[in-house]
């Protein structure tokens, strides 16, 4: 039974107009160099988002909150107190007093306003400025359903952040992931869905069967997961929209591991038969199989390169688990993974240039990367248990769950996180129980 | 070890169950019905005695004659010693009740990652399904299914529980 995701959210419609005004950006402008190891971050101030109706001024005041919370968390950017802003609201609408900003040390500052028109939809306008440059960095208006305004302001973080570091956003963004509760041997667990910050929390399953390892498509409103609906673990397709639910393939034996190629044309998979697991992946256009791997080892958790010509995959072929890379028919496959301990998890980062993994060693887990040749390797996070990194669509940020150990009584705790590529700002994303195997979607559009 | 626990248990079980069988037909006074031995003055009499013990082929008596399960080592699929052991009578005990199909699941510890632990207990499942085989049985009455490591049967984070973890259970169908 699956619960059918609100629509508002998916449909809305966000109309993007860059606002022409003609101010060309100084040259010694703010850049964020998010490629470094540790960066101090960046004061920015935030103001609040102006509005003439109470109403207004409660929109203005709450994406003001969201884009600050959002700049806040990605470790690059600290928003500054407002109690310490010298130059008011409505002072604002005149214009910029620089001076006041460069006074509370604030080198970007954000301002904006919100406007319920007469359709009933609010029209929000913001602008970035460079307060030592004097200068309008970027500036965009939004216009949406009043309901929608928390996308209107992840929607503005992504313009700040793509302008301040040069990279694509990755707010405007959702999470699926399983929802947990109760002791290990009667834990519940139910598939949900948040935006990347957490807010706009929904179940998608009723918990009377156990999920695991959603993934989002790269191109449509829909995910590919393991249920064990009817005590066989299958792979299944749900789309998000309309809440339809299918099994992937009819077969005999288990499915599991799946996910979705590049394009959103195929999803690749394990299946198991009499004590071998093998990667497949099936064209849901024409729901053909074709199997990729053809070793009586265990080959498990392909993940596709973004150009969709390489799967990274798990295999014990060699002795112990271990990634490997192979080409899109099975061919050229070469172990990348020669560290101590057991390597597991594989993905692919969207920009190419990087796999992350789980890796146990010692009495550690550890979520780390490492170039798809093998070199290069770092470890992001640890923990006693660690697993599952998925990507920010920007290829920035890893989400992954923890999980401490449980007691005689099987109470135990898991959370999801998130760190940054350089290994700092790791962080918890509160979700209402614990969670594991999250999942981030790509941009919205 | 938790298998030799077992064990002891249900051949525990066993004799109390044959004590109290001889203990009703002894004094023959359970429900003043005669017993099936000593008297002969009333021969129109129906005897009778409590049923004791599972029923013969149900999923309790496996678990009180053989076993319901088998363990492996650490990212180990093989049947050890005992596990072997445990395999063959159940062999004996499944050509003994024709009827009886199996479902044998895998498990895992929860020291390891999710999809290759159910790979592993995929292929924990088999070793014992394969064994059967061998032992003549019919490949049509065995089924196996994997859950990974989310199913523990002992609770906590203890070398302890992880060994009794490592597993296949069979259920009677």
């Amino acid at each position: 039974m699956l619960i059918k995701a609100t629509r508002g959210l998916l449909i809305a419609a966000v109309s993007v107009l860059g606002i022409a005004t003609g101010i060309i950006p100084a040259q010694a402008e703010i850049n964020v160099n998010i490629t470094e190891g540790f960066v101090e971050p960046l004061p920015v101030a935030v103001a609040d988002f102006n509005g003439g109706q109470p109403e207004e001024q409660l929109i203005g005041r709450d994406i003001a909150e969201v884009i600050s919370a959002n700049l806040e968390r990605t470790g690059l950017f600290k928003p500054i107190d407002n109690k310490a802003f010298i130059q008011d609201q409505s002072s604002l609408l005149v214009g910029v007093r620089f001076g006041d900003w460069r006074l509370i040390n604030a080198q970007a500052l954000v301002t904006g306003s919100a406007r319920v028109q007469g359709d009933g939809k609010v029209r929000v306008e913001f602008r970035l400025w460079d307060v030592y440059a004097e200068n309008m960095m970027t500036g965009f208006s939004y216009t949406s359903t009043r309901t929608n305004w928390r996308r209107i302001a992840h929607r503005i973080s992504d313009a700040i952040y793509k302008r301040l570091t040069g990279e694509q956003g990755y707010f405007d963004t959702r999470v699926v992931y399983v929802s947990e509760t109760g002791p290990q041997n009667r834990r519940q667990r139910r598939l949900a869905i948040m935006d990347q910050d957490g807010f706009n929390h929904k179940f998608l399953t009723n918990g009377r069967f156990d999920v695991f390892t959603p993934r989002f498509s790269p191109t449509s409103q829909e995910i590919t997961y393991l249920s064990f609906e009817g005590n066989v673990p299958k792979v299944k397709l749900l789309d998000l929209q309309t809440g339809r639910e299918e099994t992937l393939g009819n077969f005999k034996g288990m499915s599991f591991a799946p996910r979705f190629s590049p394009d959103g044309n195929s999803v690749v998979m394990s299946l198991a038969d009499r004590g071998n697991t093998e990667i497949y992946s099936m064209d849901l256009r024409t729901r053909k199989f074709s199997r990729l791997t053809n070793h009586p080892a265990i080959d498990t958790s392909p993940s596709y390169s973004p150009d969709g010509s390489k799967v990274v995959f798990n295999s014990d072929r060699g002795g112990s688990q271990q990634l490997y890379v192979m080409d899109i028919n099975g061919g050229n496959v070469k172990r990348i993974s020669f560290n101590k301990g057991r390597y597991a998890t594989p993905v692919w980062s969207p920009r190419g240039d990087l796999i992350a993994f789980t890796r146990l060693s010692g009495r550690k887990f550890y979520i780390g990367v490492m170039k798809p040749d093998g070199s290069g390797e770092r470890m992001l996070a640890e923990g006693y248990h660690a697993e599952g990194p998925t990507w920010s669509p920007n290829g920035r940020v890893l989400s992954y769950y923890k999980q401490g150990k449980s007691d005689s009584r099987g109470k135990v705790k898991s959370k999801v996180y998130t760190v940054d590529l350089s290994g700092y700002n790791e962080r918890e994303v509160v979700t209402p129980l614990d969670g594991v195997d999250p999942a981030w979607s790509p941009l919205l559009q | 070890m938790r298998f030799k626990l077992l064990t002891m248990f249900a051949a525990a079980l066993f004799l109390s169950a044959c004590a109290s069988n001889s203990d009703n037909n002894a004094d023959g006074s359970n429900d003043g019905s005669s017993a099936t031995t000593g008297t002969t003055d009333q021969s129109s009499s129906v005897s009778s005695s409590s049923i004791q013990g599972p029923q013969p082929g149900s999923l309790e008596h496996l678990v009180v004659n053989v076993g319901d399960r088998v363990f492996f080592g650490y990212d180990q699929s093989d049947l050890q010693g005992e596990g072997q052991k445990t395999t063959e009578a159940l062999a004996v005990w499944m050509n003994s009740y024709p009827a009886v199909t199996l479902t044998v699941e895998g498990h895992a510890d929860e020291r390891g990652t999710r999809e290759y632990n159910l790979a592993l207990g995929e292929r924990r499942a088999n070793s014992v399904r394969d064994y059967l085989v061998a032992l003549g049985v019919n490949p049509n009455r065995v089924q196996v299914v994997s859950f990974g490591k989310e199913r523990p049967a002992v609770l906590g984070s203890t070398e302890e529980a992880w060994s009794q973890n490592r597993r296949a259970v069979f259920v009677v169908n």
